[in-house]
């Protein structure tokens, strides 16, 4: 018996079986992955948080080698959790909280958002390294800075962003842009936040707590101004209760 | 086998798309990610490769389901055929390639969209055996590829002084510059900008008639 290829019943049957047949090999191929995929995530994050206190490249530090790298440097028993009030959270992973997603989580209520920090050890001295998320212009930024052990100077920081434009506003990953933010304090002696402003007239190089912005990246500028201040903040407050506690 | 496997006609079908037929300067598909994965030259071979690989394994999938494939839903099937093989790609750069993955971003899942691969589905693989059909396939992919890497090589060099991350021109860096930047020269913002792709693609197509007169429209 010849099938009529036409008929509604070989066109849906034809459709129904090629779709089941794509979504399986699909699903396959995607669960197979997975286990790369998450591995992948991770390094990245790993490597983010150490390009805030060593140069990478500088280093040779590489997805490769990130892991030991990592561990070489950053102890995460000592990593904490924080809440918007800078309180310690208990029994919340610092390297599994997924600020990013928080940060766009629109259901989620400030007061339930984790801000995590972790310690880094280099040369004896403890360093303090506090991941940043916000927005830009056309989408989301985040950063890591790095504190030294006076916990208020910054001592590294690196900025990365998802679509940014080249050349404007793109440049807040470039290392003349890091570097306007080097040995600023986040707190004065008494441990008080001290908010960041980024300014045009070109006072940042002199002046404390002003940041030359970026010529033509205004808003992506005064984005990093706003994540800095609004993450930065938290820390501050939990430096200051553990300085009172000495 | 009546015809060898790579007689005249079939190798016509891999070198056609190369010069006079081209995808891209004489039939100007697939243009949008020309202009967008054009920056570095990594990301367009990166890009080229994944789409030689989705328009020969949709050719040849097609190819062989073409006399089983009702006609009325035909371009679905060719999406869902497509769609799937974009899919893989995307998987495999991200679990393989991680930082070329989160560069290329949406232009890999956009390569569904890109005119080349359902135009060849539609117009050859339809009506023609399995590997003609891959021949085909390679072949515009290749050409396909081909002018992104060349507008890459353009954009990279004079946008960024590099190719292919290897520096070409001298250290950039202010403070610290060597090679060209030393005696004043300075990179091209505007290569990095997608504009930038579209006047040399232009340049290209422009330069490819002068060539070849044939090619030429009497209006």
């Amino acid at each position: 018996m010849a099938i009529n290829k036409e008929s509604n019943g070989f066109t849906f049957g034809f459709a129904i079986t090629l779709v089941v047949v794509v979504g399986t090999v699909l699903a396959l191929l995607a669960m197979g992955l997975k286990p790369m995929r998450e591995q992948n995530a991770k390094v990245k994050k790993q490597l983010d948080i150490l390009s805030a206190m060593l140069d990478l490249d500088k280093e040779g530090i590489n997805r490769k080698n990130a892991a030991s790298e990592f561990e070489k440097y950053i102890n995460l028993d000592e990593a904490v959790v924080l809440d918007m009030n800078g309180n310690v959270k208990e029994g919340t992973n610092a390297f599994d909280v997924d600020i990013q997603t928080e940060y766009k989580d629109k259901k989620l209520k400030d007061s339930d958002k984790n801000y995590p920090l972790f310690v880094a050890k280099q040369d004896g001295k403890t360093l303090y390294i506090i991941p940043i998320v916000g927005k830009g212009l056309w989408g989301p930024i985040w950063g890591n800075i790095c504190l030294d052990e006076d916990m208020s100077t910054i001592k590294g920081a690196s900025f990365g962003h998802k679509g940014e434009t080249p050349g404007l506003g793109a440049e807040i990953q470039q290392k003349f842009f890091i570097d306007r933010w080097l040995e600023e304090k986040i707190s004065d002696s008494t441990g008080l936040y001290l908010p960041f402003e980024i300014v045009k007239d070109g006072s940042g190089a002199t002046k404390p707590q002003k940041i030359d912005g970026i010529t033509g990246g205004t808003i992506t500028s005064k984005g990093v101004e706003e994540m800095a201040n609004r993450c930065l903040s938290v820390y501050a407050a939990y430096f200051k209760s553990l300085k009172t506690k000495e | 086998m009546s015809e060898s496997l790579f007689s005249k006609k079939n190798r016509k079908l891999i070198t056609d798309p190369l010069t006079d037929n081209n995808p891209v300067t004489i039939q100007v598909l697939g243009i949008c990610s020309a202009l967008a994965i054009t920056v570095q030259v990594n990301q367009a071979i990166v890009m080229g490769l994944s789409v030689i690989f989705v328009t020969m394994m949709g050719n040849v999938v097609i190819s062989m389901l073409r006399n089983l494939i009702p006609s009325r839903i035909r371009i679905i099937v060719q999406l869902v055929v497509v769609a799937a093989l974009v899919i893989v790609v995307d998987q495999v750069l991200a679990a393989f390639l991680p930082d070329l993955s989160a560069k290329l971003s949406v232009f890999v899942g956009l390569i569904i969209t890109n005119c080349i691969i359902m135009g060849r589905l539609e117009a050859f693989a339809m009506a023609n055996k399995p590997w003609p059909s891959l021949l085909d396939g390679f072949g515009n992919g290749l050409g396909y590829a081909g002018l992104l890497v060349l507008v890459a090589v353009f954009r990279e060099l004079f946008g960024s002084g590099t190719l292919l991350g290897f520096t070409i021109f001298g250290n950039s860096l202010p403070g610290e510059e060597s090679g060209l930047y030393a005696m004043g020269y300075t990179n091209n913002n505007m290569m990095i900008l997608p504009p930038m792709a579209l006047i040399i693609v232009g340049v290209i197509i422009w330069v490819q008639r002068l060539r070849n007169k044939e090619l030429q429209e009497d209006h």
